[in-house]
């Protein structure tokens, strides 16, 4: 069994305690509707034509045969979709954009990686619309594609998109690239750092594209009535990214478009982007009836967006005493077919545990044959961390410096202004890695044959916009509407701060998520926001109702409204200590003096929330196979205010466990031309039962200053540091840096052991 | 082709008339509309569609609904006994074994198909029977917790007579 530890500060009555979540019944039970349960009636089943090649251009498509094949409704091509009758000039600035985005859904004139949309059919069940897609013929003029990053940076290496040309902060280069992006940040004097520096290190790291590999597939249905109501019911992080995405591509007004976010089994950051939603939207209008898709395992992995590959190079100078004092990194990720890789977030993140005067960070977004990137649990940070972190460990080893130490010794602050100019506000990095200094784990020994790393990570924990609605029920019982989708708990977390800031119990707060015409616009379930940013509108919601009762009571004792408190579910006359009602028994009383109460609010806090992480591994490694266990894993993490401790803790082990088979297991096999190998989860291994340890966690908090209850968000921060902190005990067991993930056996034994094995 | 099949899902007789092919994740889904059992790896190596056949657990994804014509089969919802939930289904609720949910129906079924083979499962034993089972959220600490808990609440309910 795991130790869980929460170095708390501040007490409050419901945030901070264990609740059982309001959807756990429907969980437990299967009667929780997740997208791929919808079942209207009269649905058509779709399913989508995908390229067999990386790299082609689509000379023809016939789909005559299949539009014949009995039972079959509807064939779509990229014909069907508004962008093939408009024109440049009629597009104007957003051409490009929308173009990408409309052939990224289906392809146009080239496919640019294998599992690429070329045509979809709809009809009366799934096998039927296989067997006709089966006849859809398309001619392909099969063309030599790019795969490496590093390759598709190399002048005259092949072109994905002719027109492509790279923005060099913020200048566009003349000549067509598959770079489509570089930019660079600087701080200080990096010439001189380096000058100033008693020992200066250089490696170059590289990372495998991997999955997000959520339990469920992507699914969606469509209906688009008569009247030009589009709706859609799907799995999704955000339904109003669905929205704004589909609306985009066909052209449609957005307030014509209505999602309604199902169930989520999963998302990571891969359920942000829309893949079936306006495929299905069409088919739906070319029938006249519901039209629902189903992804495949292999579909998932061949065509929705992994986390991309990378390669880095990065450089760090120190003083004999380990203090820093210059680094400078470049950085090339794969945003696969279009761009969009997360390298500013890597930008962002790389220095982000460290006060350093001197530094440069270039960051290259690439474009490749592959499945076109999306987010992935702190998109571009862990990579980054994999490189910075081995790199620091390789020095602490130089210098026989404790890693810990050295990282006390250079640790990011308040006040700490980062490469990309930033300047923290109070974090609790300093407080994580005391926390991972003074843990049972770090000062026990280090069993032979075994070694321990360690490894820090960072996530900037934005807010964005989020908004809440709450009716108080004539029963007392407050219904909580939110447009935030519940992925792992936020029902229960959004429901305890409400409750908290109401003073009322947490069993009298309803949670619902709703549909994008039933609530402001709300921004994604990612980016580690919901608990904090829809937290916030909660609270501010919650104030609006305190309000609202108060003026009741006013009225109900014929007083004046500043006369009147609202302390702790209390609503009392501040001299009157007679006048004193419940928020249950004022509740009662709102259908006679004047009807409902509700409160509402919308926020888009700024700043960040930032998040930091420490993590400790301790492995074994096989002398005869390679194979690397994880015996001992301890997770630390500053998460301001753990709104829902378990809940908190499932997220650290959740993203430290994602991070040990981002180390150790998973990667995307690719021939020479991209195409996927492994699209199964019979060969993309993720962790099982049995190849992990116990996790034990440290909650840290650090009260986030831009929260009333000191909320930080706690989603993403987790998967940063596992990466870095497994190769570097690893490199203490076997004597070599390894510096290409995964880590895998075969890597192991080529490396060898430098001192022979123990 | 289709074929005649007979099944008893969660204590109802169904007679379906069904392709051959008809896989039984299918037709549980489909058919007879219990979508609680889920579909994700089609490969039988996930669990998200694990369902007692006779009693013993199947992966309805690679198993033909006409294979398994005359069985009784138990879905997630018929794990829960006169409208209380089942010590499991409790457990999982209590000790954060979910976080998305959607691997929880075949973890369940898979923790009934384990308890009711050993009722005093170590922890080693949890880890190896449960090793067909993804899950992408936990990280499996509050599902081994959950399963863990649900043994020894189950075992001493029998204990005290309950």
């Amino acid at each position: 069994m795991t130790s869980n530890q929460v170095l708390s500060e501040v007490e409050f009555n419901v945030v901070g305690k264990r609740p059982v979540r309001p959807d756990g019944v429907d969980k437990v039970t299967g009667r929780a509707q997740y997208g791929g349960d919808t079942n209207l009636t009269g649905t058509l089943q779709a399913k989508v034509l995908r390229s067999p090649h990386p790299h082609a251009r689509i000379k023809s498509i016939d789909t005559s045969k299949a539009e014949s094949f009995p039972g079959v409704r509807a064939v779509i091509t990229a014909k069907d979709l508004p962008l093939a009758s408009l024109s440049k000039e009629e597009l104007g600035g957003d051409y490009t954009a929308l173009k990408f985005a409309s052939d990224h859904m289906m392809a146009s004139d080239k496919v640019l990686f294998k599992g690429h949309p070329v045509a979809a059919v709809a009809a009366i069940n799934a096998h039927v619309a296989q067997s006709a897609m089966d006849l859809i013929d398309v001619d392909y003029e099969v063309l030599d594609s790019v795969v490496d990053v590093r390759e598709a940076m190399k002048p005259g290496a092949t072109l994905i998109h002719d027109e492509l040309r790279t923005n060099d902060m913020g200048e566009t280069a003349d000549q067509p690239s598959n770079i489509a992006a570089h930019m660079r940040y600087e701080i200080g004097d990096v010439t001189k750092g380096f000058a100033d520096a008693d020992l200066v290190m250089e490696k170059e790291f590289t990372t495998a594209t991997v999955h997000q590999g959520y339990i469920e597939p992507h699914n969606t249905t469509a209906f688009w009535n008569s009247d030009g109501q589009l709706n859609l019911w799907t799995s999704t992080q955000g339904s109003f990214q669905v929205r704004a995405t589909v609306s985009n591509i066909l052209r449609l007004p957005i307030s014509k478009v209505k999602v309604t976010p199902m169930e989520i089994g999963g998302g990571f950051g891969g359920k942000i982007t829309a893949y079936l939603d306006a495929i299905c939207s069409i088919l739906s209008k070319k029938t006249g009836t519901p039209v629902k898709a189903l992804m495949s395992r292999t579909e998932v992995f061949e065509a929705s967006g992994p986390a991309p590959a990378s390669w880095m190079r990065v450089k760090i100078g120190v003083k004999n005493n380990g203090t820093m004092t210059a680094v400078e990194t470049e950085m090339a990720m794969d945003a696969g077919a279009y761009p969009g890789s997360p390298v500013m977030q890597a930008i962002v993140c790389a220095f982000a545990c460290y006060d350093v005067e001197n530094g440069r960070i270039d960051g290259y977004d690439v474009v490749v044959n592959k499945p076109k990137t999306a987010a992935y649990r702190a998109p571009g940070a862990p990579q980054a961390a994999f490189a910075v972190e081995s790199l620091i460990d390789e020095i602490c080893l130089n210098l026989k410096i404790d890693p810990i130490e050295f990282r006390l010794l250079n640790a990011a602050k308040e006040g700490t202004r980062r490469i990309e100019g930033l300047v923290a506000r109070k974090i609790g990095f300093v407080e994580c890695l005391e926390a991972a200094r003074t843990h049972d784990h770090y000062k026990s020994k280090v069993e032979k044959g075994t070694g321990r790393g360690v490894a820090a990570g960072y996530w900037p924990n934005r807010g964005f916009q989020s908004s809440v609605v709450m009716t108080v029920n004539y029963d007392g019982v407050v219904s909580l509407i939110m447009g935030s989708v519940d992925i792992g708990g936020t029902r229960a977390s959004i429901a305890q701060q409400t409750a908290e800031t109401l003073g009322i119990a947490y069993e009298d707060v309803k949670p619902t998520v709703v549909d994008t015409d039933s609530i402001g616009y709300t921004f994604i379930t990612g980016g580690s926001r919901t608990s904090f940013a829809t937290g916030l509108a909660a609270i501010s919601a919650a104030e609006d109702v305190k309000q609202q009762m108060i003026s009741r009571a006013a009225k109900i004792w014929d007083a004046s409204e500043d006369d009147i408190e609202f302390v702790a579910g209390m609503i009392s006359h501040k001299s009157d200590e007679e006048l004193k009602l419940s928020f249950k028994d004022l509740a009662r009383q709102t259908a006679t003096t004047g009807g409902s109460i509700s409160g509402r609010s919308s926020v888009d806090p700024t700043g960040e929330g930032n998040g930091y992480a420490v993590h400790i591994a301790d492995v074994a490694v096989d002398t005869e196979t390679g194979k690397t266990d994880v015996t001992r894993f301890t997770a630390i993490q500053d998460a301001g205010k753990a709104v829902h401790p378990s809940y908190v803790e499932g997220q650290m082990q959740g993203g430290a466990v994602q991070g040990i088979g981002w180390a150790l297991n998973e990667e995307y096999f690719f021939d020479d031309t991209g195409k996927m190998l492994n699209s199964s989860f019979l060969d993309y291994r993720m962790p099982t039962t049995l190849d992990l340890p116990m996790i034990d966690t440290v909650i840290v908090e650090v009260a986030n200053p831009g929260h009333p209850y000191g909320v930080r968000g706690v989603g993403e921060v987790a998967i940063c540091p596992p990466m870095a902190a497994v190769a570097n005990a690893v490199t203490g067991v076997t004597g070599h840096r390894m510096n290409s993930l995964p880590i895998t056996p075969g890597k192991i034994l080529e490396a060898g052991w430098e001192n022979g094995k123990s | 082709m289709n074929q005649k099949v007979r099944l008893k899902v969660n204590g109802t007789d169904h007679e379906l008339d069904i392709p051959a092919r008809r896989l039984l994740v299918d037709c549980i889904r489909y058919d007879i509309g219990l979508t609680g059992t889920k579909e994700s790896c089609s490969v039988g190596v996930c669990g998200a569609c694990a369902v007692l056949v006779d009693g013993e657990m199947y992966a309805s994804c690679i198993t033909l609904a006409a294979s398994v014509d005359g069985a009784e089969i138990t879905t997630i919802e018929g794990i829960a006994e006169d409208g209380n939930l089942h010590p499991i289904q409790q457990a999982f609720i209590d000790h954060g074994g979910f976080q998305c949910g959607i691997c929880t129906p075949g973890q369940i079924i898979a923790t009934k198909s384990l308890l009711d083979e050993n009722p005093s499962p170590t922890e080693d034993e949890i880890k190896d029977y449960m090793m067909g089972n993804l899950c992408r959220c936990t990280g499996y600490y509050g599902i081994l917790n959950s399963i863990a808990a649900a043994a020894k609440n189950m075992n001493e309910a029998a204990e005290s007579g309950g």
